[in-house]
């Protein structure tokens, strides 16, 4: 169905892609995986034409979908063949409302009146949100809004859909809704899928086939099984499959189960608990029935809450739970009701300035901190804001292990760089307190790594941590205590492996894998293996 | 009736509209004025919807008491008309001579505030008119309805007022990001630093929005071939022969006829232009709205409200225009009844917006 002929893509003298063939074939739901800046989006654009014809990149070889080639063919003119949804649908969407977003693509291809009107209802149906027709879009959650771009581009009649990282946006349920919804596409219809996603724990059992870009411009198709056993993107049962000397990934919690039954793995009884709040009898920040309203919506309902020195904290919840107006709350930059003290103070009554030395926030949108136009002026004007000795953020952001081109734009860096810059900018004011509001969106596995060592760095150097995430894997890998909320409200608040292992939504694959018993990673499947 | 019918088309609700603002540009007589404005006003009580542009509606009518508030008081304090009875002084203030004529203060006048008084009023109920035409027609349903010759422009329109609230929301995002560097910055600095980031967001949706536009085939029925020649000269043509028209009917004396059929001729050419360059996109409408009898209808109700007050311009131009020098009670001509009880008729054949 999808043919790649000797594909080179280029932006600039390195190729992204280096003479790449693969075909995929009719009906096949493929994974594309690789690391962050492997190529991955390039690749996914290259199969309707996007690249080159539209991000204007240079390129040799020749890609097909069903015989008909990107080469003589605009992206336009594969509407009726390939529907391709991105990772915001809301940048993506048209129209103002879900039956004319939907109906959008076929006004242009020009079908006509009654058959449009019979595959708006028939797609309504398949994607399940008929209750949502007339629904405006921007009132609709993440979830759904993903579904409704699925939705738009499949009333089009495509054969194949491309999806690039449909759910990084998305809470565990909204995400497990929405690839739901592919595979059984993929079953029902006999759509062929390229999907590309960063946590493959969620989507691997459905996988047919595993792409993996190893990032020196080559490209592996294989079976889903034998491709992750050495692909370097490693999901929690690879690593599994790899402690436990397995030479075939278990693609699923139920395979690794009968895996485990049947090899009778034992583990020894945990050690000693490590105490989650450390001695500090006075927690660093006090929050005392702490409210905050946007109109007639309470975001946050009388949340109480401590956080120690030393420890990093989880923050989950769905889409809209209230993780972030919590956050902003708790900075002192979102006018909120209760009381608040942090270090003896009230970051509400500071000034900015001050406030910052107490809370320091990196916001979910980490490049709205930043305006100049390299990273060297950005560290320059951090240092004089925060009023610390020239070098300080700098020195921050090495120690954070990000190396850097000083004279690169901000906007030209990864989102893990972008996100160690804005955090080394908010740590020069040494913040007491480090709040970071959904870090992990878009970083891959070992970005994620380094970003749960460069936590546990900054608690043992005595700040309070808390990070907001819907991923499970890293809360369990990176935390020591999780705070659920629901509509504004805690609902569960202990430590990570009591929290995590209670409920299946939160809970990692290791932790289902080894029901009842309480482990969270493969390190300590590992240490506690008879 | 127990079927649903459908949505009133948006374009029936501004030609109603339209045509009744025409009405009351008329005629100066409050009361007149004041029957239409309540029929305008119960119309859009009645048949809008809670959707944001509805809400809107207040705006005009407050934006029409401004309106009125600024002619009388320009009335009180500049003057303009100082016969008839006299209210009360203000302390008077001649301006030099460079600026003769103009005199501020001075005695008010009862026939003054009461021209004022009218003037404004008919100006209020003109902006009503529109305010309820907006709140009635939901205005991307409007543009969907334009002719296939313009989509494009609609196009580009609709994404305005999409892209224009996320503006917003971005500047307030990346105005209260400014708090957590320290909010130091000042002056210039201060500027880029909120509109940099917002530029970039929004270069950034724009390419996103373009990419998803063009894989979902915008553009791909478009066919130069099938315009046929000439086009452009027809459409430059039209354009011409309106502007000359226009220039002969309202500047020429003795040329209204000559005039006219400029204006008649450079009318049906635009149309024929526009419906010729529709044809080059072969794009389909999803659940158009439909210009059915009650359009029909609505449009008419207004029509003949306007014919009403024309027909009484001719029998009785006084009634339309009471004098307020000196000042007496406008007189209620009984015509004027069945005009307002027209502007509000379409109640009857139209239903609620949803």
């Amino acid at each position: 169905m999808i043919q790649f002929d000797d594909v080179t893509i280029g932006y600039g003298t390195e190729p992204v892609l280096d003479r790449v063939s693969f075909t995929i074939d009719d009906g096949d739901l493929c994974l594309l995986v690789g690391a962050t800046g492997s190529g991955k989006s390039t690749l996914l654009g290259a199969i309707n034409g996007l690249v080159p014809h539209f991000t204007g990149a240079s390129m040799a070889g020749d890609v097909r979908v069903d015989g008909r080639s990107t080469r003589q063919h605009p992206p336009r003119e594969f509407a009726d063949l390939v529907g391709f949804v991105g990772q915001n649908p809301l940048a993506g969407f048209v129209t103002d409302t879900v039956e004319d977003e939907i109906a959008y693509g076929m006004e242009q291809l020009g079908v006509e009146a009654t058959a449009m009107r019979k595959r708006v209802e028939e797609t309504l149906d398949l994607m399940n949100i008929a209750d949502l027709r007339r629904r405006a879009l921007v009132t609709l959650s993440g979830g759904q809004q993903q579904r409704v771009a699925i939705a738009a581009v499949l009333a089009a009649q495509p054969r194949v859909l491309v999806l690039d990282e449909p759910t990084s946006a998305l809470d565990p349920t909204a995400a497990q809704d929405v690839l739901a919804a592919i595979t059984s596409l993929v079953h029902d219809l006999g759509l062929t899928v390229v999907l590309a996603e960063h946590r493959l724990e969620r989507v691997m059992q459905a996988a047919d086939q595993v792409l993996w870009l190893p990032g020196d411009g080559s490209a592996v198709l294989g079976a889903a099984s034998e491709v992750l056993g050495r692909a370097s993107v490693v999901p929690p049962l690879a690593e599994l499959a790899a402690t436990l000397g397995w030479d075939e990934v278990p693609l699923s919690v139920r395979q690794a189960r009968r895996k485990v039954a049947a090899e009778r793995i034992v583990l020894r009884p945990a050690a000693e608990a490590v105490p989650t709040t450390p001695a500090g009898p006075t927690p660093l920040l006090r929050a005392t029935g702490l409210t905050v309203r946007h109109g007639d919506l309470t975001a946050v309902d009388g949340i109480n809450l401590d956080l120690h020195a030393g420890s990093v904290t989880t923050l989950m919840g769905r889409n809209g739970a209230g993780k972030s107006s919590l956050f902003w709350a708790l900075q002192g930059a979102q006018p909120s009701t209760g009381s608040l003290q942090v270090d003896g103070h009230d970051p509400r009554r500071l000034s900015p300035a001050r406030a910052r030395e107490l809370v320091g926030l990196v916001p979910q949108t980490a490049a709205d901190l930043l305006h100049l136009h390299t990273v060297a002026l950005e560290c320059q004007q951090s240092d004089r804001e925060s009023g610390e000795p020239v070098g300080t953020t700098e020195g921050l952001l090495r120690r954070l292990g990000a190396d850097l081109v000083p004279d690169r734009h901000p906007r030209d860096l990864s989102e893990g760089q972008r996100l160690a810059l804005v955090l080394a900018i908010q740590l020069a004011a040494s913040p007491r307190i480090v709040l970071l509001d959904e870090p992990t969106r878009g970083l891959d596995y070992p970005m994620k790594q380094q970003l749960a060592d460069i936590l546990a760095d900054l608690a043992s150097r005595g700040h309070g941590v808390v990070v907001s995430t819907h991923d499970v894997e890293f809360a369990a890998h990176a935390s020591q205590r999780t705070v659920i909320l629901a509509e504004g409200d805690v609902i569960a608040d202990g430590p990570t492996r009591e929290v995590c292992t209670a409920s299946p939504a939160f809970a990692p694959q290791v932790a289902k894998v080894f029901h009842p018993e309480q482990v969270l990673t493969t390190a300590e499947v590992a240490s506690r293996r008879g | 009736m127990a079927a649903v019918t459908a949505p009133t088309h948006p374009w029936a609700w501004w030609g109603w509209a339209l045509v009744a603002a025409a009405t009351v540009s008329l005629t100066r007589n409050p009361l007149l004025v004041v029957l239409v404005m309540a029929a305008v006003a119960f119309v859009v009580l009645a048949r809008r919807s809670d959707a944001p542009w509805a809400r809107s509606v207040g705006a005009y009518f407050v934006l029409a008491l401004v309106i009125v508030a600024i002619r009388v008081t320009m009335q009180v304090f500049f003057g303009g008309l100082r016969e008839g009875p006299v209210l009360f002084t203000l302390p008077e203030v001649r301006l030099p001579d460079w600026a003769a004529g103009i005199r501020l203060g001075g005695p008010v006048t009862l026939s003054g505030v009461l021209f004022a008084l009218y003037d404004g009023l008919r100006l209020a109920a003109i902006i009503i008119c529109v305010g309820a035409a907006n709140a009635l027609a939901n205005p991307r349903r409007a543009l969907k309805n334009v002719p296939a010759a313009l989509h494009e422009l609609s196009v580009a329109v609709v994404i305005a007022l999409s892209v224009a609230p996320q503006l917003v929301e971005s500047l307030h995002r990346v105005r209260r990001a400014r708090r957590l560097r320290g909010g130091a910055a000042k002056g210039w600095r201060a500027v880029t630093a909120v509109l940099v980031p917002v530029m970039e967001d929004a270069v950034e949706r724009s390419m996103q929005l373009a990419a998803s536009m063009e894989s979902r085939g915008f553009g791909r029925t478009r066919d130069l071939g099938r315009v046929g020649p000439g086009l452009s000269l027809l459409l430059v043509g039209s354009v011409l022969l309106v502007t000359f028209g226009s220039y002969l009917l309202l500047g020429v004396p003795d040329s209204r006829l000559a005039g006219l059929a400029c204006l008649a001729l450079g009318v049906a050419a635009a149309v024929l232009g526009l419906r010729r360059s529709g044809r080059r996109l072969s794009t389909t409408r999803y659940r158009p709205d439909r210009w059915t009898w009650r359009e029909t209808a609505v449009v008419a109700a207004a029509t003949a409200a306007l014919i009403v007050v024309l027909v009484l311009q001719g029998w009785n131009p006084a009634v339309l225009q009471p004098t307020t020098t000196p000042p007496v009670w406008p007189s209620l001509h009984p015509l004027f009844l069945p005009a307002a009880a027209l502007v509000a008729a379409p109640v009857l054949v139209t239903e609620r917006g949803r």
